[in-house]
């Protein structure tokens, strides 16, 4: 019987340290970010709130595809689950959202379980086209199984995010609720990585074979790693629902993929506050740039373009490289 | 007669069509370091990927009597049966640290216990120490090797296989690492080592096997095979 599964990393002559600059600087962008959507009108909380969403979606996919190195393309299947069974369990069945929200990230954990066992047998360009399929199939059943999803017509009558007798009525609360919930999720990403499980799981990424050698059980935790990356998705999906108040197939479509990918590249894959930035960026920098009319698309891809040439490791690789580590 | 630290029965493997590693049975004792050669291709790798179940095949193995043939690669891990592999198999990005605890996985044990082994693996390689923030793609070649190892050792190893630890090296850093091994056979660590240098290997080994197209070809002691004169032309010249 081994005594402790706990690993902390045992600190003998560390040297390195000195101050947080790049956690600081972070800090009060976000403090920024935050501080706009309060004071500003409700067009700019909605723009910030799906930002938030994003982000959530992203920290999960994150998980999955920077720290274990996996690919998966249909992380969207599970925000439609998350999405319409918080719809369904809400609106017809009049659950709590908070319990409806809970529950469906328990059922989308199950669903990743049992999909993910056989999936994550294949490897790379396999890998990514089999998670594809899933959520191909996943939009398919939105707008084929008309009974239950409404198909084009969309769901909608979902109530806002609470429970009991709280409930958050206006978008600035649900703003605040889902900014909660991003910080709960991306302190448990946090925590997660820098477990004895998540450097088992970077070292799945850096190389399975070496992984395996050392004893890590590479298949069970490629698994766990996805169902994790569900369980954000599925959040953030039923948080999409009630802070919409409406639902289609398209919103958890390949667009969704796309999107996320874009915030997850461009943000700094690999790394905790990379789905945060790119989540912003992506998601404000269109509006900013409002002003260019018919110009705004392509301003925007270039700017898009030269980040991703100039700091091809994201933004947050982009401040690793101007604020490093203080060495001493 | 004691039981073997290792005993493979007709242990095969295959890649595809190719069967890389024909039916093979070797053994080693308990605090033995035994050495595999064989020219490139023979099979050497396979032989120990095959025994750690990284690359599965038909045969019995057997740790200290017990059949472990169907046990998975992190199962056999925990018993103690450790791979350092051809290339070193580190972990780029991480740092040092980072790689040294990541070999005590399976190993359990608290942060203190994982210190004091880490303090045991600095006896054996004090550069290491020197390095412990460093990113391990930024290290030598030598030092590169010096941090597979204390990664295995780490595991608190019972048997441990490498493949060829010198390859890339300078030969004073090659001899280092592979003195460093001796030391560590001499105190009792069971060592199973395909190498291609094998002078220095053969100084080290009590018996050598010789692996050529996949089966081996011969079984001697190590101080033996200067009389071979076919052997010795190909290994020691």
């Amino acid at each position: 019987m081994r005594s402790s599964r706990t690993m902390t990393l045992p600190v003998t002559t560390s040297t390195s340290g000195g101050l947080p600059w790049r956690h600081i600087l972070l800090a009060a962008l976000g403090v920024l970010v935050v501080a706009f959507a309060f004071s500003a009108n409700g067009y700019v909380v909605t723009v910030i709130g799906f930002a938030a969403i994003y982000a959530l979606f992203c920290t999960g996919l994150n998980f999955f595809m920077g720290f274990t190195g996996q690919a998966s393309f249909g992380q969207n299947a599970f925000a439609a689950l998350g999405g319409y069974g918080s719809a369904i369990l809400t609106a017809d069945y009049g659950f709590e959202p908070a319990i409806a929200l809970i529950l469906t990230m328990a059922f989308s954990g199950v669903v990743a379980l049992v999909v993910g066992y056989p999936t994550l047998r294949l490897r790379g360009h396999y890998l990514a086209m089999a998670t594809f399929a899933l959520g191909l199939i996943t939009y398919e059943i939105s707008i084929n199984w008309t009974d239950v999803t409404q198909g084009y017509m969309g769901y909608s009558g979902i109530p806002p995010l609470g429970i009991g007798p709280y409930y958050a009525d206006t978008p600035k609360q649900q703003l605040a609720v889902i900014l909660i919930l991003l910080a709960l999720g991306v302190l448990a990403a946090a925590a997660l990585k820098n477990s004895r499980f998540g450097r088992a799981c970077r070292a799945i990424a850096g190389s399975e074979l070496a992984a395996g050698a050392l004893g890590i059980p590479v298949a069970r935790y490629k698994l766990v790693s996805f169902v994790i990356a569900a369980l954000y998705a599925s959040a953030a999906g039923s948080l999409f629902a009630h802070f919409v108040g409406f639902i289609s197939p398209e919103v958890f479509g390949t667009a969704m993929v796309v999107q996320s990918f874009t915030m997850l590249y461009l943000g700094g894959i690999g790394t905790i506050a990379g789905p945060l930035i790119g989540a912003v960026v992506v998601s404000l920098l269109p509006e900013l740039m409002r002003g260019l009319k018919d110009y705004q698309t392509i301003g925007y891809l270039v700017i898009l373009l030269g980040i991703l040439i100039y700091a091809p490791k994201g933004v947050a690789g982009l401040l690793d490289r101007l604020l490093p580590k203080r060495e001493g | 007669m004691t039981t073997p630290l290792l005993e493979i029965r007709d242990l095969s493997a295959r890649y595809g069509h190719v069967e890389a590693l024909k039916p093979t049975s070797l053994t080693v004792a308990e605090g033995e370091l035994v050495t595999i050669l064989g020219p490139n291709g023979a099979g050497k790798s396979t032989l120990l990927r095959a025994v750690t179940r990284l690359t599965p095949g038909p045969g019995a193995i057997l740790f200290k009597g017990r059949d472990v043939s169907a046990l998975p690669t992190h199962k056999l891990s925990e018993l103690g049966i450790i791979l350092v592999q051809e290339g070193r198999g580190l972990f780029g990005d991480m740092s040092v640290r980072e790689n040294l605890v990541l070999g005590a996985y399976n190993a359990g044990g608290d942060t203190a216990e994982i210190a004091a082994r880490m303090e045991k693996v600095f006896s054996l390689f004090p550069r290491l120490k020197e390095r412990l923030d460093q990113k391990a793609a930024l290290m030598s070649g030598g030092e590169q090797q010096m941090l597979a190892i204390g990664r295995a050792m780490m595991a608190g190893p019972k048997l441990l296989m490498l493949d060829e630890p010198s390859l890339g090296l300078a030969p004073r850093v090659a001899g280092e690492i592979l003195e460093t091994l001796g030391e560590l056979n001499r105190q009792g660590l069971g060592i199973l080592l395909v190498e291609q240098k094998a002078p220095l290997a053969l100084r080290l080994a009590r018996r050598v096997y010789v692996l050529s197209l996949g089966r081996i070809v011969a079984e001697l002691p190590s101080h033996e095979i200067k009389s071979h004169h076919d052997l010795a032309r190909y290994y020691l010249h």
